[in-house]
């Protein structure tokens, strides 16, 4: 029955920094268990959507409605980030955002400070070390020397560690070497039917439409093309102005 | 010197730098993760001391009784002082948190004068923590080894606390980058409100026993020890818990050994502790323990 609902419903969303206005009314909705992408150029408002559903932004309007497993409705849109964790979304931030003087165990323990259970805290920290066997390697690293796609594994490893229902990901594939792109895209999509709904931001189209199940094309802070991840990668525009002509 | 006489001065180095250590924790925690220096510390240290007499003394309490009922009180201070002048300029230039700071240092000194009146009121130490005994030749009273051994006690359990437990890893977390932190699902404010609870509760401590060891009490009293663990967490590298610590301690040696070795220099022993910031900021501006830091008020 709650299928009918999205999981995720952006309404008429538009934020503000200051005078700026980086997302002008946009709607995006993301179902249970599907792969959604957002993709466009910089500064387009990709990251400043994930922001507003984070709350890390003051000047936003419009709606961010949650439905969670049990049914019930939550209005994220001027919530704390902690409200967005607990409701069960978790971010993998852009730019990774590793705590550079934590180790790598302690990066991902704080991913799931939410979290109380200590049998499912080592649960999903087994889960995190399976996806990403090198990160277990490098447990008692400090995460500052950690090379770049090890950041990124761990980024996307601490997101999954308080147990989330939604993930947000947040230019996975930045600055990452194209043979580490791939296996990082193959881990998202693995995550996704080990039944995880994704939000997928990426300025690296071609791999996310791929990937995506619905993706929707952002342009100076509006949404200009939507459809299937099958439909943007035929589609004429999203080819020349995305994908390399 | 003899040696007995060197370790009189040892042990009371290791008093007084302690002291110097547990207030030292409260400046370094709060600027780990607010930069944020706290000039009203030194003034939360006064009331702490002031409690712990108003029960004991004025009221008649015992005294882990009284202590308790200072510590508590103190931290209540300390988390009152943060959500009235500093959690409103959370989002505000650091200069505006620094004046706000000073401004309540004033105003909790001139409230001490007004509330407690400005006349020094000497303090009844319990007579069991003064009774003299000898030890291979050195006279001492409880209160000597009480001092050093309940700071040592407190700093490691919270070193375990910061090092073991989910609400230090978010306190090292926060130090470094509060945005990231706050999408892991940490309550930002949370974690600060227990960082000034701390603080608070470690200089209430201290103000206790520093009120045992030099028996008074006056408004003003936290001014200079204030300052001077101030200078003991930037020595020690502020941010830095264990360099709080070993800063105090480094303190309070300079201090007690530079008047043991030269008594003629006894009125320039505040001068030390100057001297000893003067030195760190010109040879290792970010202290014995201390990280690379960013910029600093």
């Amino acid at each position: 029955m709650e299928r009918k609902q999205p999981m995720l419903e952006i309404k008429n969303l538009t934020v503000w920094y200051g005078s700026i206005n980086a997302v002008k009314g946009i709607d995006v909705s993301i179902n249970r268990g599907e792969i959604v992408t957002l993709i466009g150029a910089n500064g387009a408002g990709k990251s400043s959507t994930i922001r507003a559903i984070a709350g890390l932004v003051k000047g936003c309007g419009g709606s961010i409605a949650f439905t969670g497993k049990d049914g019930r409705v939550t209005q994220l849109l001027g919530k704390q980030p902690e409200a967005m964790v607990r409701q069960g979304i978790a971010i993998s931030p852009e730019g990774r955002r590793i705590l550079p003087h934590l180790t790598t165990e302690e990066n991902l323990l704080l991913g799931a400070y939410t979290l109380s259970d200590k049998a499912q805290i080592s649960e999903n920290m087994e889960y995190a070390y399976s996806l990403f066997p090198r990160l277990k390697e490098r447990r008692r690293q400090k995460g500052g020397t950690l090379s770049g796609g090890e950041q990124q594994m761990l980024a996307v490893g601490r997101s999954l560690m308080s147990s989330p229902e939604l993930l947000m990901l947040d230019e996975p594939s930045l600055g990452l070497a194209p043979i580490l792109v791939d296996e990082v895209f193959e881990i998202i999509k693995t995550i996704n039917t080990e039944g995880r709904t994704i939000l997928l931001v990426e300025q690296n189209a071609l791999a996310a439409l791929k990937i995506a199940a619905k993706a929707y094309v952002l342009e100076v802070g509006s949404i200009t093309i939507q459809g299937t991840g099958g439909e943007l990668l035929a589609n004429p525009k999203v080819k020349e102005a995305y994908l390399g002509g | 010197m003899d040696a007995n006489m060197f370790m009189q001065h040892f042990i009371n180095a290791l008093g007084l730098g302690s002291l110097y250590g547990l207030i030292a924790i409260g400046y370094t925690m709060v600027y780990g993760i607010l930069r944020l220096i706290n000039f009203a510390h030194g003034d939360i240290f006064m009331l702490g001391a002031y409690f712990v007499f108003f029960a004991t003394v004025q009221y008649k309490l015992p005294w882990a009784l009284g202590a308790f009922i200072a510590v508590s009180g103190t931290i209540v201070c300390g988390l009152l002082v943060d959500r009235v002048a500093y959690r409103p300029l959370r989002g505000a230039p650091r200069i505006s948190a620094l004046i706000s700071a000073i401004g309540v240092s004033f105003f909790i000194e001139n409230l001490a004068v007004v509330v407690f009146s400005g006349m020094p009121r000497p303090v009844v130490q319990p007579p069991l923590l003064m009774e003299a005994f000898s030890l291979g030749g050195i006279r001492l009273v409880p209160l000597a080894i009480m001092v050093p051994a309940i700071s040592f006690i407190i700093v490691a359990a919270l070193l375990w606390m910061i090092y073991r437990t989910k609400s230090g890893l978010a306190m090292r977390s926060i130090s470094f980058d509060i945005e990231t932190t706050r999408l892991m699902g940490v309550s930002v404010d949370r974690i600060i409100a227990m960082a000034f609870a701390i603080g608070s509760g470690l200089a209430a401590i201290a103000g206790i026993m520093w009120a045992l060891r030099y028996p008074r009490v006056e408004p003003f009293m936290g001014i200079m020890p204030g300052f001077k663990a101030f200078i003991a967490a930037v020595f020690g590298g502020i941010g830095s818990v264990p360099g709080a610590m070993l800063g105090g301690l480094s303190l309070g040696f300079v201090e007690i050994m530079s008047v043991a070795f030269f008594p003629r220099l006894s009125g320039y022993r505040d001068a030390f502790a100057f001297l000893l910031l003067v030195v760190i900021l010109l040879v290792k501006p970010t202290g014995l323990m201390g990280e690379k830091l960013e910029d600093k008020i």
